[in-house]
């Protein structure tokens, strides 16, 4: 492309500050940027972990992998950026990186005890009788030992579903219609009472 | 051997850039008169400054902010920029047992970049509440006095609406307002069955063009900031208007620290840091108009110290500083099963409501005095971080179906949010912390807050309301409260709702007020406080055009002043 995102947005501030009487920005050139935004951030490079380890890395995305994966309508959490995503916010936050970062060994400490292998090296039956034990509260009840799992495991959902719904997968998954420039907003469509 | 020379003296020194300061700067220099105003923060410069329609997966944190800090209720990533509850080298400081915030704009246009622009006029009556109902004090002007300001801030600005005929909430001029969304059809139909109100919202955001600025694209993002300007904000509506003039100088970067006092009792010059270069400067005006936001107003006030006014600038009364008062917040939302049924389709619209509730029990005798009106919101708008916070700890499980059932509740959700009226009380004021200074150097503000039982029956209300409307549309209401605690019925720590108050009020009598009706200090006649500071009570209505219309009056007033030769 010979036009470059800043000479876009150059023309589209020198559009926007003719003096007080502010112009309409063409809704072409505008768009155009945006498209070229999305182009630039698509030809990023994988992300380099900045917090967590190699291993504890490869854990998180095969756990985010695990709670919003691939089926027939859409791509998952991984292909939408969770992990990276989860790992930039960790490596700035404190209590993530105890919640997170400690909740990962717990995983993998428990699975030695109880496999005697990482969770990563056991089998998908095990990855999941582990899983689901600490996907819910209710089962810090009959076994308080699995707390800290049940925390990680809450925090990382919440984190995993931010990653994956605010990506370009997780909108149009979701079917978020907008953001755009209309010259008439046209309310609620008609909706049979089917 | 030392120069020395005569500095200018402009006609008008102003003090802040929002609301106030931009309405102020506008008329005054197209009145004639020559301006200086001096503002705290940086230019703004909408298309490098305003992330309009930028995705969340255009930003490396999603809009979640540096350490997920958006995900706790901190400063949005997405917000039209400097305006944050905490400012690097500039704190404040609660008193112990008072939990106050205090949101502040160090920029061109201040907190008008990414208010909420709703635009409510005040009720008559909110300015008689003493004679109606015997709290609080009367304004010493009309709705008939403010009302053809109020006229002229709405034409100019450009506001939508409808004529409503509502006591509570006077018509305006007003512009087409946009059509209903789904979610707002729903509301709609549901008060209709309750015999609650719910009308057009007024806003100021153009939904034709107006004044030279076009119209909505109808993106949702007012809070961004508009690069069209096709809402309103102070930096690209007023300030504008004031530069074409030539009278008018701005300076950026300029966090004024005293207003100094010449022999004479009036004010002789604004004393201010350069920021840039941690200088001491000064300016010299006529006359000062303050138009810093209620509390920073107080504080330069209280910080202008002689032998003339020992407890500060014009506070012969010692009330700078008292009537704090912000609104009276408190939230609740359910989810809708109908919305789960809409077609996928664009819900965006302007940013924020196309309808609200405006208060509607001002006719009968309810367990607490004044009102509240309601915002509401909701529906298929952009995916943004936290969203599923809610449905996560509720549904738990992971995979498909956790997938599939964040796709399904998708836009099925709908807030409210109430705003009322604070009655002002004696524990609720702000003062000079005796040990703390900011890094100019200048004394800080200590707050002290707490609401009284008629705010919390307010809220109370606010929630059985909530409540009874998300059940009758068919809906679960999903919010709850506690009865007592810091927070009862949900209500909003003070300075939350960001409509901060009162604090340099306006009066008959100089013994309990600072300022007459057109906001000029009974002690010092070339003083002006223009902003919220001057309010005497806070209405159930945003305070923002109010703020807008008092300043504009006050400016006529001083082009007739000095029209006369009494500057």
């Amino acid at each position: 492309m010979s036009i470059s995102r800043r000479d876009i947005l150059k023309s589209l501030s020198i559009t926007a500050m003719t003096g007080s009487v502010l112009r309409v920005i063409p809704l072409e050139a505008a768009e155009y940027a945006h498209r070229m935004l999305k182009a630039e951030k698509a030809a990023g490079e994988a992300h380099t972990p900045k917090f967590f380890s190699a291993h504890a890395y490869k854990t998180l995305r095969s756990l985010c992998n695990m709670i919003i994966p691939s089926d027939s309508e859409s791509k998952g959490a991984v292909e939408a950026g969770a992990p990276g995503f989860i790992d930039l916010l960790t490596s700035e936050n404190h209590d993530y990186q105890v919640t997170l970062g400690g909740g990962l060994m717990w995983l993998d400490n428990t699975c030695i005890d109880r496999y005697e292998k990482t969770y990563l090296d056991c089998v998908p039956e095990q990855q999941k009788e582990i899983i689901d034990q600490i996907a819910y509260r209710k089962n810090v009840k009959d076994n308080p030992s699995l707390g800290p799992g049940v925390e990680f495991f809450g925090l990382l959902r919440k984190l995993t579903a931010d990653g994956f719904f605010t990506s370009e997968i997780g909108i149009s998954y979701l079917g978020y219609i907008g953001n755009t420039y209309l010259q008439e907003f046209p309310g609620c469509p008609p909706v049979s009472e089917t | 051997m030392q120069v020395k020379r005569t500095p200018k003296t402009y006609d008008i020194c102003i003090i802040g850039s929002g609301a106030s300061g931009g309405t102020a700067a506008k008329v005054l220099t197209e009145g004639g008169l020559s301006v200086v105003l001096l503002e705290a923060g940086p230019p703004v410069l909408p298309q490098r400054d305003y992330k309009e329609h930028v995705w969340p997966y255009d930003l490396p944190h999603r809009g979640a902010g540096v350490g997920g800090r958006a995900r706790h209720g901190f400063d949005n990533e997405f917000l039209a920029p400097n305006g944050a509850w905490e400012i690097e080298g500039e704190p404040y400081v609660s008193a112990p047992g008072s939990n106050f915030r205090w949101f502040r704009s160090r920029i061109v246009g201040g907190r008008t970049n990414h208010w909420g622009r709703i635009a409510l006029r005040m009720a008559p009556v909110d300015f008689k509440v003493h004679s109606h109902d015997g709290m609080g004090d009367d304004w010493p002007l009309s709705y008939e006095d403010v009302a053809p300001y109020y006229d002229k801030v709405e034409s100019y600005i450009g506001v939508f609406g409808t004529k409503e005929n509502i006591p509570s909430a006077p018509d305006g001029i007003f512009l087409p307002p946009p059509r209903p969304r789904c979610t707002e059809t729903i509301i709609k139909t549901t008060c209709d069955k309750l015999n609650i109100l719910c009308i057009p919202s007024r806003q100021a955001i153009l939904t034709q063009p107006h004044n030279g600025r076009p119209a909505c694209h109808y993106c949702a993002q007012c809070g961004r900031g508009c690069i069209t300007a096709s809402n309103f904000s102070s930096s690209q509506v007023m300030i504008p208007a004031a530069e074409k003039t030539g009278r008018f100088r701005l300076i950026t970067g300029a966090m004024a620290r005293e207003l100094v006092v010449g022999k004479d009792g009036k004010i002789a010059a604004v004393s201010y840091i350069d920021k840039a270069t941690r200088e001491e400067k000064r300016v010299h005006a006529r006359a000062i108009v303050v138009a810093a936001s209620a509390c920073e107003s107080a504080r330069l006030l209280l910080n202008s110290k002689s032998t003339l006014f020992p407890d500060g600038l014009a506070n012969a009364s010692g009330v700078v500083g008292r009537n704090l008062m912000d609104t009276v917040g408190s939230e609740g939302g359910g989810y809708f099963p109908q919305l789960e049924k809409m077609p996928a389709h664009n819900h965006d619209g302007v940013g924020g409501m196309h309808m609200y509730l405006p208060w509607w029990k001002f006719d009968r005798k309810n367990d607490f005095l004044r009102g509240y009106h309601t915002e509401f919101g909701g529906g298929r708008e952009m995916p943004a971080v936290s969203q599923y916070d809610h449905l996560c700890d509720d549904f738990e499980g992971y995979g498909i179906s956790l997938k599939r059932e964040c796709k399904k509740k998708y836009g099925t959700y709908i807030g409210f949010a109430g705003r009322g009226e604070m009655i002002p009380n004696e524990n609720c004021y702000c003062e000079i912390d005796p040990n703390i200074v900011d890094q100019w150097g200048i004394p800080v503000l200590r707050f002290h807050w707490k609401w009284s039982d008629n705010e919390i029956k307010i809220a109370k209300d606010m929630q059985e309301t909530y409540r009874a409307i998300v059940e009758a549309a068919g809906g679960t209401y999903l919010t709850t409260t506690d009865e007592d605690g810091p927070r009862p019925y949900g209500i909003s720590d003070g300075g939350v709702i960001i409509h901060e108050v009162g604090t340099v009020r306006m009066g008959e009598h100089p013994g309990t007020s600072v300022l007459n009706g057109y906001c000029q200090a009974h002690d010092v006649k070339n003083l002006f406080v223009t902003d919220g500071a001057s309010f005497v009570t806070n209405a159930d209505k945003n305070p923002t055009l109010t703020i807008m219309a008092l300043t504009w009056r006050a400016s006529d007033y001083l082009l007739d002043q000095a029209k006369k030769g009494n500057l």
